[in-house]
């Protein structure tokens, strides 16, 4: 993705135009909040049911062996298209009574803790590793505070850089936060095309830089926060859109499952030629290379891909 | 005229006396300085400045930068009350430095060591792009040259104005640590106020010890959301220094002036590992 130098000189000038050509356009496009209300929408396909669809045998695994079990957070070992493969993701729930169960997909300490034993168990089984993120971000309560949160998400963070098998990062819903990463740090991060990914929610982010939570603010934050597929595959974020079904995921669950299962057999095939070093060590400059192109030595007033 | 003498001999004033927010005891700033700006009576650790900072830390003379040339430009566009290149040229004529972080090299006790100190100053410490790859060629230059980490937070999270960039430097940072770990070479993180959000959840919470510096705030989750979630009052101490330390999540408290013989003697009890198999 050349950037265009031209094109940065001329940003300011050129702003004012490109509003009037966004607007027009927007008529097809939905825009940003209502991407993240389509991400979030519960009738969308999660975790279970994709490993309902696309995985076999699979055995799911509870509690972090320290404290409980994190219903936020589902993980397991199951077989996808024939080869035992290792899997964790989030939960937020369908119902009402299954959200308040799984406290609407955000994780406590102890559903990270679980997920650090798949992470164990899949670099000690050679087990490819393919994980959901589909959650607003972590739970913001006392206890997990108390129960060190912090250090649970880095701990994951740290634990997936080292892995040597393989790991595919699926983003299906609404991906938020250090709680949404702490199962993101894969050779491959595949995004769905009505799914978000983003540092914190729009009405957190509206909150805290505009100071109000208004539809109008939250709306506005959306937009610049840039958490489409189609921004984050220009940052380099993702690796590759996956397409859904006409009207999105929610209207057909076996076509989402066949597309997003497809995408991942495709990708472990290619991640299965690399050897155990070489694999971390593809991971490792995939992250390192995080928003580098970005970086200014000298005085370029701007870079962005976003002109 | 008589109003601006008037208003010179007020900032003058302001300058010349402290105020601890701890115990509202007014001390002259000279010898609050002498102290180690801690409160002569509270013990309140007063925020420091980067280069107060090194001066406490840092064996006089041996401080070597690197990297500081990085800046960050404006990858999303973001604009909310003010274009985020504006808060970054603003940002950087206030301290006088590109962004959020100072690394390089130093001696403690005479023992050689990659030092990294973030500015809480600079948009509150922020994490974006230039944080992460200076963090993570510390990380690197440390590998290089066989030099223990010491890591002084104070951050209050991802930078937002950089989006989803901002949220990959957790990832990243924490690769490096995960690669420089295996050389078996010790990082110590001193925590100080505040390390919180992003920054916590990454590099500041991976030490092979972590150190916090007394009443240091230090939590994911913010005060604010966290009360309008649960509609709880918290306690006044929660995410406090004392508070981490009680529920198992630092190893120590360390008073300023004990500061630097504390990671001088941990250093050199994890200098000397018997094994060199990496």
């Amino acid at each position: 993705m050349a950037l265009d130098k031209k094109n940065n000189k001329n940003h300011k000038h050129a702003r004012s135009g490109s509003e009037s050509a966004d607007s027009a356009a927007q008529i097809s496009r939905p825009s940003a909040i209502d991407r993240v209300k389509l991400a979030r929408d519960p009738r969308r396909p999660q975790t279970l049911d994709y490993i309902e669809r696309f995985i076999d045998d699979f055995f799911e695994i509870h509690g972090d062996r320290r404290f409980g079990d994190d219903p936020a957070i589902v993980a397991g070992i199951g077989r996808f298209r024939g080869r035992p493969v290792a899997l964790v993701g989030h939960q937020r729930g369908h119902s009402t009574a299954e959200r308040i169960k799984r406290n609407f997909g955000r994780p406590n300490p102890e559903g990270y803790r679980k997920a650090a034993r798949i992470y164990e168990l899949a670099e000690r089984f050679s087990l490819p590793l393919i994980t959901f993120l589909d959650t607003q971000g972590a739970e913001p309560g006392v206890g997990a505070e108390e129960r060190g949160q912090a250090e649970a998400i880095a701990r994951n963070l740290e634990l997936m850089a080292r892995l040597t098998v393989p790991s595919i990062a699926c983003v299906i819903g609404e991906g938020g936060s250090g709680g949404a990463l702490a199962l993101g740090v894969a050779n491959v991060v595949l995004m769905q095309e009505n799914a978000c990914y983003s540092v914190i929610t729009p009405e957190g982010c509206a909150a805290i830089l505009w100071r109000e939570a208004t539809p109008d603010k939250v709306a506005e934050a959306a937009e610049a926060l840039k958490l489409s597929a189609h921004d984050l595959l220009k940052l380099g974020v993702i690796d590759e859109i996956v397409e859904e079904p006409a009207g999105g995921a929610h209207r057909d669950y076996e076509g989402a499952a066949y597309k997003l299962a497809d995408a991942i057999e495709r990708h472990l095939v290619k991640l299965a030629l690399l050897s155990p070093a070489a694999l971390r060590r593809h991971r490792e400059r995939k992250f390192a290379a995080m928003g580098k192109k970005f970086l200014v030595t000298k005085n370029v007033a701007k870079v962005s891909v976003f002109n | 005229m008589a109003e601006v003498v008037e208003r010179a001999a007020t900032t003058q004033a302001a300058e010349m006396w402290v105020k601890c927010p701890e115990c509202a005891t007014l001390a002259f700033r000279k010898e609050v300085e002498r102290n180690l700006n801690v409160c002569l009576k509270c013990g309140y650790h007063f925020p420091l400045t980067v280069e107060q900072r090194l001066a406490i830390v840092a064996d006089r003379g041996t401080w070597r930068q690197i990297d500081s040339e990085l800046k960050a430009s404006d990858p999303l566009g973001f604009v909310d009350s003010k274009p985020y290149w504006k808060r970054l040229e603003e940002a950087r004529a206030q301290t006088g430095r590109n962004d959020a972080i100072v690394t390089g090299t130093c001696e403690i006790e005479h023992e050689p060591i990659a030092l990294g100190v973030m500015d809480f100053r600079f948009m509150g410490g922020s994490m974006g792009v230039v944080v992460g790859e200076k963090v993570a060629r510390l990380f690197a230059h440390a590998r290089r040259n066989r030099l223990p980490v010491v890591l002084f937070c104070a951050s209050g999270g991802a930078r937002m104005q950089e989006g989803i960039l901002s949220l990959m430097q957790m990832a990243k940072t924490c690769t490096a640590v995960a690669r420089y770990r295996d050389l078996r070479l010790p990082y110590v993180a001193v925590l100080c106020y505040p390390t919180t959000g992003g920054v916590a959840a990454s590099f500041a919470m991976l030490g092979d010890l972590n150190l916090a510096e007394p009443g240091a705030l230090i939590g994911f989750a913010g005060r604010r959301v966290i009360e309008q979630t649960t509609g709880e009052r918290l306690p006044p101490r929660f995410q406090r220094a004392e508070f981490l330390l009680e529920h198992g999540m630092v190893d120590a408290i360390v008073p300023r002036r004990k500061l630097r013989s504390t990671l001088a003697n941990v250093l050199r009890l994890l200098k000397n590992s018997p094994r060199h198999d990496s």
